[in-house]
């Protein structure tokens, strides 16, 4: 018995590694179009980083009582 | 790989493919979460941007393919005595019950934490509870233990709407939760009604399904029984704000085709019900099936109606 290189093992596991590259790639699309969406919409795009933000101060500031 | 390997490995069980992973999402169960979600977001008095609405149906769904792998994953042993349910991926042997674990487990993560990315946080605690309520609450400890399985249980396929409403709105109103009460009563006589034809299944694998526990005759009047309480859900629903000509109209049809199957059911024993190979009680349970279908389609043509109208 020979190994063909296309033994019907191989075939499965190419389907099985193609559904889930597809599946990854859908996933990026989705979060690229969901960011594209929110960001064009001027959603709140910044929080504590590590550097002052006085914009942010002052609004955390303005809340507290 | 050499040719001893390759025999060893013909000699295994066959190795997973991409369609026994995808088995292990319960696609069936996904295509009703699916659609019902979406009728709850398109009858929503708000709306989502499109793309935002396509991820929200997409993790919703995906939560409930995540409680789909945890349930096979826990009821493995179950499912591989029923007949209906040997062949699914985890009894058959192509997935491994880690993998399936691990699977639902990231998941529900993922579908969860997506979902309150795209929507709102609202929206993904109640996505989370409706998987922890469809894993832990039914799967693992109602499914075995009382035979109000099934209408305990029914509540985790009944959320679907009232996520789709609360990623729309960012709350929970009345209507959402008529969507919710019609899933749930619908649940049990659908159910009962596969129990009956499906007669050696639930007591092989002893699940207290109502027809092992109180006997078909009993079975058949709760079917009859719980598809009158429908009828004043399906009513309040269609008289409500999400309703409209088209779900009254789909309501009185509905309503009145599953009760004659009901009605049909409770007048038949289990001599009839052998004799004609239980030719009546499949029927009714295709028929519930359209009926939950065509009830949220008539939710989504009234919408749609009034979208246009307005």
């Amino acid at each position: 018995m020979t190994l063909r290189p296309t033994h019907e093992l191989h075939a499965r596991r190419f389907g099985r590694n193609l559904g889930l590259g597809l599946v990854l790639g859908g996933f990026v699309v989705v979060v690229f179009a969901l960011s594209i969406v929110k960001i064009t919409r001027g959603e709140p795009m910044q929080a504590f980083d590590h550097v002052a933000r006085p914009e942010l101060a002052t609004a955390a500031g303005a809340a507290a009582p | 790989m050499t040719d001893a390997s390759l025999q060893a490995y013909a000699a295994e069980p066959r190795e997973a493919g991409f369609g026994d992973y995808v088995a292990l999402l319960k696609p069936r169960v996904m295509s009703l979460v699916v659609f019902t979600a979406l009728v709850g977001l398109v009858v929503a008095p708000a709306s989502l941007h499109p793309v935002e609405a396509f991820a929200a149906i997409l993790f919703i769904a995906v939560g409930a393919g995540a409680s789909g792998a945890l349930n096979m994953w826990w009821d493995a042993d179950i499912d591989a005595v029923m007949r209906r349910t040997a062949k699914r991926p985890v009894p058959s042997g192509k997935v491994a019950p880690g993998e399936a674990l691990g699977i639902g487990l990231a998941l529900s993560g993922l579908s969860v934490v997506m979902l309150g990315l795209a929507t709102n946080l609202l929206a993904a605690g109640l996505l989370a509870f409706t998987i922890f309520y469809s894993a832990v609450i039914y799967s693992m400890w109602l499914k075995r233990a009382t035979p109000q399985n099934i209408v305990i249980g029914g509540a985790a396929g009944a959320f679907p709407p009232v996520i789709g409403w609360a990623c729309a709105t960012g709350s929970v109103g009345t209507e959402a939760w008529l969507m919710f009460a019609l899933i749930f009563i619908w649940t049990p006589p659908h159910f009962w009604a596969l129990a009956l034809f499906m007669k050696e299944d639930y007591h092989k694998a002893g699940v207290p399904m109502l027809t092992v526990t109180h006997g078909r005759k009993a079975t058949r009047a709760h079917i009859l029984a719980y598809t009158l309480l429908l009828v004043p859900v399906s009513a309040a629903a269609a008289l409500s704000s999400i309703g409209g000509p088209v779900t009254i109209a789909a309501a009185i049809l509905l309503n009145g085709w599953f009760l004659t199957g009901a009605w049909r059911i409770r007048r038949r024993d289990e001599a009839m019900a052998e004799a004609d190979g239980y030719r009546v009680e499949k029927r009714v349970f295709r028929a519930s099936l359209f009926y939950i279908f065509l009830h949220f389609a008539a939710f989504a043509t009234d919408a749609v109606l009034r979208g246009w109208l307005a």
